[in-house]
């Protein structure tokens, strides 16, 4: 089986009393489908930052699709990572002032090389996936947060990566947005895309996670097949957490 | 401070106001009594009988003042708008090169803002024209082949030559206003949600591709009226030219007033120069500030 991300003892502290990293280990699978879960400030946000730069690490090693990154941040290999490597985020950080069409072919023409024709061809049909072609010449802000992040996935998906990662991607949403979103997500995961996913959705995480990471306070918890964790948790801390998201 | 409080504020300073201006009025009047001059612009067709250093259009000391004014006007002009393109430059280019990844280069652009501010700015135009370019040798060279050369008398940058004086405005103005440009620049940068320097870098964007096609467009309603106050500064501040000679505006009228004696005359016609270049500048900006603003907002 091959590998799509592996850390090997990744550290990393905002300040000297705080570690936001604790010695994390993973592998993440090719093909897989790998939810995050954990309290706030768990360090599960930062766990997935740094898998694409966003973060940098203190300690330890990182393989991300092959490339190494450590603790001296090199901008090339980074650069290397993120062209592979899509990210939706909570916020949807469209670019307001882009038509929904630019937003999306604007890294596939400038960062891939991509004809701007073929580029807009493969952003209509990735709008179509998404159910929202017809809004493919409006600006972000006249869009629902549903779409924006519908858009988002869209523009992460448009540059063909191998992984795609997903920090919250329905937690600003609406309650009656989240189900459209999660459902693009289905889609994906079905398709096979390698996927590491930061959410509190239990529902999705049962439904389409194939192992799930539970985090608390930078250190790994526990790291299981998703049928494990939500049937008999090894651990007394995530048992404890999924009671309380239950409830 | 409730209601009525205020108005009688407001009251007090306007009156205040009006008894300033009448009291400067009757100075005015008094004075122009006094001398019994009045006020009169005859002299402004008279010959100037001074010679130029520079003038953009044929001149001579026997052309009529207005004439001589003219040519100041456009000297000021030409430095002004010269001035506004090369500080434009090194403003946003320092400005992003502090939010850039590379710290040598934040290193950098941090100095030269921090060392450009704290000195004032007709020490630097004494400094760029008796140290820098009056300290050339007199036989012309040329570091960059035929694109530019350098001697005391002169500077030729591609064919077009350049005066010492000219030289030395332009690039006092131009690196002192730069420097306050790179602060305005960087407020703006900074102004742009996190969110969207790590979406396009999360993109594989590089950071100048992201800069220009994200951030920057973002940045603009925040930069630009900021941006057109230092536009103004730049203009106000070209008149220190008359410290190292150049023959700008003011030197030229400071010329002007002293041959004719016409200080009153001669102030008013600065005055009202200055106050029409400021208003095209203002209006620029303004035209300017609403086109981003209407292609940020549109559909």
């Amino acid at each position: 089986m091959s590998i799509a991300i592996h850390a090997q003892s990744i550290s990393k502290s905002y300040s000297d009393d705080h570690r936001a990293l604790d010695e994390v280990n993973l592998s993440v699978n090719l093909g897989e489908v790998l939810v995050v879960m954990g309290p706030s400030g768990s360090g599960k946000s930062t766990l997935i930052r740094t898998f694409n730069g966003l973060e940098s690490i203190d300690e330890g090693r990182l393989e991300v699709v092959g490339i190494q990154l450590d603790s001296n941040q090199d901008e090339r290999q980074i650069k290397r990572i993120r062209r592979r490597v899509g990210m939706v985020f909570q916020q949807f950080n469209l670019f307001p002032h882009l038509s929904i069409l630019d937003n999306i072919t604007l890294a596939p023409i400038r960062v891939k090389k991509m004809q701007k024709k073929d580029a807009e061809l493969r952003a209509m049909s990735l709008l179509s996936q998404m159910g929202i072609a017809d809004q493919a010449m409006k600006r972000p802000a006249q869009l629902s947060g549903g779409q924006q992040q519908r858009v988002a996935i869209a523009r992460a998906l448009a540059m063909d990566p191998e992984v795609m990662l997903f920090d919250e991607p329905t937690s600003a949403l609406d309650p009656e947005r989240v189900k459209e979103v999660l459902d693009a997500m289905r889609t994906l995961a079905s398709a096979g895309m390698t996927m590491v996913v930061v959410t509190h959705e239990l529902g999705f995480a049962r439904e389409v996670a194939d192992r799930v990471l539970f985090m608390d306070a930078g250190k790994v918890v526990e790291l299981s097949d998703a049928k494990t964790f939500f049937s008999h948790a090894k651990e007394e801390r995530s048992r404890r957490f999924l009671n309380q998201m239950t409830n | 401070m409730n209601r009525s409080k205020r108005w009688w504020w407001q009251v007090i300073i306007v009156i205040g106001l009006l008894t300033v201006m009448g009291i400067l009025i009757n100075n005015l009047a008094v004075n122009l009594i006094r001398t019994g001059l009045g006020l009169s612009f005859d002299w402004l067709w008279r010959p100037a009988g001074f010679a130029l250093s520079e003038h953009p259009l044929p001149y001579q000391s026997s052309d009529s003042t207005a004439w001589a004014l003219l040519m100041g006007w456009l000297n000021s002009l030409r430095v002004i708008f010269a001035g506004i393109v090369l500080a434009t430059l090194l403003g946003v280019s320092t400005g992003a090169a502090r939010r850039s990844l590379n710290p040598l280069l934040r290193q950098i652009a941090a100095l030269y803002v921090g060392f450009i501010r704290q000195i004032p700015l007709l020490l630097q135009l004494l400094f760029w024209y008796f140290v820098a370019f009056l300290g050339l040798p007199s036989e012309p060279f040329a570091p960059l082949g035929a694109v530019i050369h350098l001697s005391n008398q002169g500077i030729s940058l591609l064919g077009v030559t350049l005066s010492v004086e000219f030289a030395a405005v332009l690039l006092g103005l131009s690196v002192f206003t730069g420097a306050s440009i790179a602060e305005v620049v960087r407020g703006g940068l900074d102004s742009v949600p996190r969110g969207q320097w790590e979406a396009f870098r999360s993109l594989g964007m590089t950071e100048g591709l992201g800069l220009r096609r994200i951030v920057l467009p973002q940045a603009l309603p925040a930069i630009l009226p900021a941006l057109s106050s230092q536009y103004l500064n730049l203009a106000k501040n070209s008149t220190l030219a008359i410290a190292v000679g150049y023959a700008d505006l003011y030197a030229v009228s400071d010329t002007t007033i002293t041959q004719t004696g016409r200080a009153i005359e001669g102030f008013l016609l600065l005055l009202l120069s200055f106050l029409l270049l400021n208003l095209l500048i203002n209006g620029g900006m303004q035209l300017l500030n609403r086109a981003v603003l209407r292609s940020q907002h549109h559909h």
